[in-house]
């Protein structure tokens, strides 16, 4: 008996293998019908000490060798789905929050699904039309999860119509939710395919879509304790906040316009220094395209707008709802070396895009045609004006400030024009061209006390594709950036040779050659290489990684200067 | 058809299971892993192919509610490519097909699907870009990312090739110039074998 206490572990494998294969054996046909699929990475870093970008073996402590990984699997069977994430950080890499560090099962969940209805218990990721209400989702690379925790109910109650619930918790790292530490969050959301409902509209040029969100996030504690310059301030809080909306998206032929508008009911919290004022904001964007063309103008406008279940956090977890950052999305190494992040408290953006494609043999397009993008976007501040004369604007514990919808700050906080052109050069080569001008406010945009200004910097980038043979070719890029603040000029190079579909190899160095002090004009230098397998891809590389902000979406990442020999393995089946 | 020859997860999720403190963690584990390992050895089509897509709700680029199941082709060969407008090499994948794809539609009958992930930042640009580039693809919007979750997609551009009957046949992760070629020989290696070899 003391035998199988010890070994109970080893005892319910065996009960679960004499027991349950036969019971498996014998639904061979079920089984026929199921799924298994997944998908895994790893990224571990051997890093070394570089006195150079301030790594010492004292920074270190020890912890040279670090990994985030993740596995995911998913079964299936017929309606029927489950699945769970194992996650390890051991320790998180460097830039990571400390607090991830841990292993465990944050992620699993059972779906049941059928025509009429589609019900999920455990974790989901949700998303209530363009966000601006309830958002939830994951980001591997930012180390973004916040994934509900309760139950998600989807109805199909006629063609064309989608009503959602949904009710739970949020992940925030590997804190288990209990006594409330976190809000409670529920939300209801509907879809109005207005052609699809009405069977007179299936085939009317004129596309209708019609939607509305209510979201609410309970917290406990009908009063809050806030010490600031020295006093200690009670403040009465609301314990049930609202946030609630609604949209629609209308297309005739080549237009399309669609507007979201949400209204969010008083929230004092860390991140607004505790005002009562509610929260507006709007997105809308019209388009025109057309074969060979296509235009775009966004803007966005919003007040207030920050909505965490837990009003107490200042860092970039527990999100209920999403606030995009209208302006491009760079990806060049220099192009997003200042890039803009979202303020929730108040901003106003406008963004312009305009591509289009010369054809083959025509004046401007050469014998091979030409692809050209423009893009503008500016954002400002919000217009904010005192509530009365002896309150000053963001005051704790009041109204905090008055403003008038659309209303725009002077404060410019971002801008970036730039143009893009893709060419081909007969068969065997192609390039893409950019130039920006960037307007960063980083004051305002790293949240510092007026101590660096704003920067304002140029940036020109070639990107040449050499196609050697059908399956080697060697890509290259030369980029430069030009400005007097901050850090100075910067240039960089890439060489990247590929041979489809297996191999890739690539060298690349960002030099800091204006820094004003000789000591900080570094290098940094990455070799990398890398091997594809299907869906199996392994990359090693070594050497410098610069210091950044990395963003996705409305959610940043901090990353400091690093040296080390980094692995990357991914997979998915 | 495509599945690892050693799969590793078996032993990754044993590995895990040494980790785990409850015994209810322990055993839900266990039956996953006992499923994974029965389920593989006796279905005969394995139980790593996708047979059919699942079932999630998408839109298109007028607005309109677009379901995964309705990727079909008349039973001709289909392409599902997950990509996005900020992603240079997926811009990269599918203008080198966008090069060659009337030659393709014309020879092999084949369609290709491009599902856009770009979130509400950047799904507004997937219509302008597309027809600003000239692509004649069906273009697809997953702006959270369910379908992309669905399919077990990481790291983008993601392909995956379906036969006639909608069962994924062959999937591939990233693009390399040429890799295109290797795409529309395994096309044409379906539309001949009615199946993959390799």
């Amino acid at each position: 008996m003391n035998l199988l206490k010890k070994n109970t572990y080893l005892f319910s494998c065996l009960v679960f293998f004499l027991f349950l294969l036969p019971v498996f054996l014998q639904a061979q046909d079920i089984l026929k019908g199921s799924e298994v699929h997944g998908s895994m990475q790893a990224d571990a870093i051997y890093y070394l000490p570089d006195d150079k970008i301030g790594i010492t073996d004292s920074t270190l402590d020890g912890k040279t060798i670090r990994m985030n990984g993740f596995t995911e699997v998913n079964y299936s069977l017929g309606n029927f789905t489950a699945g769970l994430r194992f996650e390890a950080y051991l320790p998180p890499l460097i830039g990571y929050d400390a607090q991830l560090n841990g292993v465990g099962v944050p992620y699993f969940y059972v779906n049941y699904k059928n025509d009429f209805i589609d019900v999920t218990a455990g974790n989901f990721y949700e998303q209530f039309g363009y966000g601006m209400m309830l958002r939830t989702y994951q980001e591997w690379t930012l180390g973004y999860d916040n994934s509900l925790r309760g139950l998600r109910i989807k109805l199909t109650p006629w063609k064309g119509i989608t009503l959602k619930g949904v009710y739970g918790v949020q992940r925030y790292y590997w804190e288990p939710y209990k006594d409330y530490n976190r809000g409670i969050v529920k939300g209801f959301d509907a879809d109005f395919y207005l052609n699809d409902i009405f069977s007179s509209m299936n085939d009317a040029k004129v596309k209708l879509t019609l939607g509305g969100s209510f979201v609410s996030d309970y917290q406990q504690g009908s009063t809050k304790e806030v010490a600031q310059n020295g006093k200690i301030y009670l403040l009465k809080m609301p314990v049930n906040v609202a946030n609630y909306g609604g949209r629609f998206n209308l297309n005739i032929g080549g237009f399309n316009w669609f507007a979201e508008y949400a209204h969010k009911i008083n929230d004092p919290t860390a991140m607004n220094n505790y005002i009562y004022k509610n929260g507006n904001g709007i997105f809308t964007n019209l388009s025109y395209s057309q074969k060979g063309l296509g235009i775009s103008l966004m803007s966005k406008w919003i007040d207030n707008m920050g909505y965490k279940s837990n009003r107490t956090i200042t860092n970039n977890m527990l999100n209920i709802n999403y606030l995009p950052s209208i302006t491009k999305e760079h990806t060049y190494a220099l192009a997003s070396m200042y890039s803009y992040s979202t303020q929730a408290n108040g901003e106003a953006g406008v963004s312009g895009n305009v591509t289009f494609h010369l054809p083959k043999n025509s004046k401007l397009g050469g014998k091979t045609g030409m692809t050209i993008a423009l893009n503008f976007s500016q954002v400002n501040g919000i217009n904010k004006k005192a509530i009365n004369d002896t309150v000053p604007v963001d005051e704790l514990g009041t109204l905090g400030y008055a403003t008038s919808l659309f209303s725009v700050g002077k404060e410019v906080y971002y801008q970036d024009a730039n143009i893009e052109i893709t060419k081909k050069f007969g068969k065997k080569w192609k390039g893409i061209f950019t130039y920006l001008y960037q307007t960063y406010n980083k004051d305002v945009i790293e949240g510092h006390a007026h101590d660096y200004g704003t920067i304002y910097s140029q940036i020109g980038i070639a990107d040449v594709t050499w196609k050697i043979t059908g399956k080697n070719s060697l890509r290259f890029e030369l980029q430069g950036l030009w400005t007097k603040q901050d850090k100075g000029n910067w240039a960089a190079a890439l060489i990247e040779y590929t041979v489809a579909p297996h191999w890739f190899i690539s060298v690349m160095d960002q030099w800091n050659y204006g820094n004003t002090d000789p000591e900080q004009q570094l290098q940094y230098y990455l070799l990398s290489a890398g091997y594809n397998y299907n869906t199996t891809r392994v990359a090693l590389s070594w050497g410098r990684q610069r210091e950044g902000v990395i963003c996705v979406g409305g959610v940043c990442r901090y990353v400091p200067a690093t040296n080390g020999v980094t692995l990357t393995v991914t997979s998915s089946f | 058809m495509y599945f690892p020859e050693k799969p590793i997860f078996p032993g990754l999720l044993f590995s895990f299971v040494m980790q785990q403190k409850t015994i209810f963690m322990r055993n839900l584990t266990l039956i996953l892993t006992m499923l994974l390992i029965v389920s593989g050895a006796y279905s005969q089509d394995g139980v790593f192919a996708y047979k059919e897509l699942p079932s999630v709700a998408m839109q298109n680029i007028k607005g309109i509610a677009f379901n995964s199941t309705n990727i079909t082709n008349n039973g001709k060969p289909i392409i599902i490519s997950f990509w996005a407008t900020w992603c240079k090499p997926c811009i990269r994948e599918l203008s080198a097909i966008s090069d060659v794809y009337d030659d393709w539609v014309t020879e092999t009958g084949v369609k290709l699907y491009a599902v856009s992930i770009d979130d509400s930042r950047s799904a507004p640009l997937v219509g302008p870009l597309i027809n600003g580039k000239g692509w004649e693809f069906e273009v697809l919007l997953d702006p959270n990312s369910d379908f992309k979750r669905a399919m077990n997609v990481g790291p983008i551009p993601h392909t995956f090739l379906l036969d006639g009957n909608g069962k994924v046949v062959w999937q591939h992760t990233s693009f390399a110039e040429g890799d295109e070629l290797h795409l529309i020989d395994l096309v044409r290696q379906l539309n001949k074998d009615g199946k993959l070899t390799e």
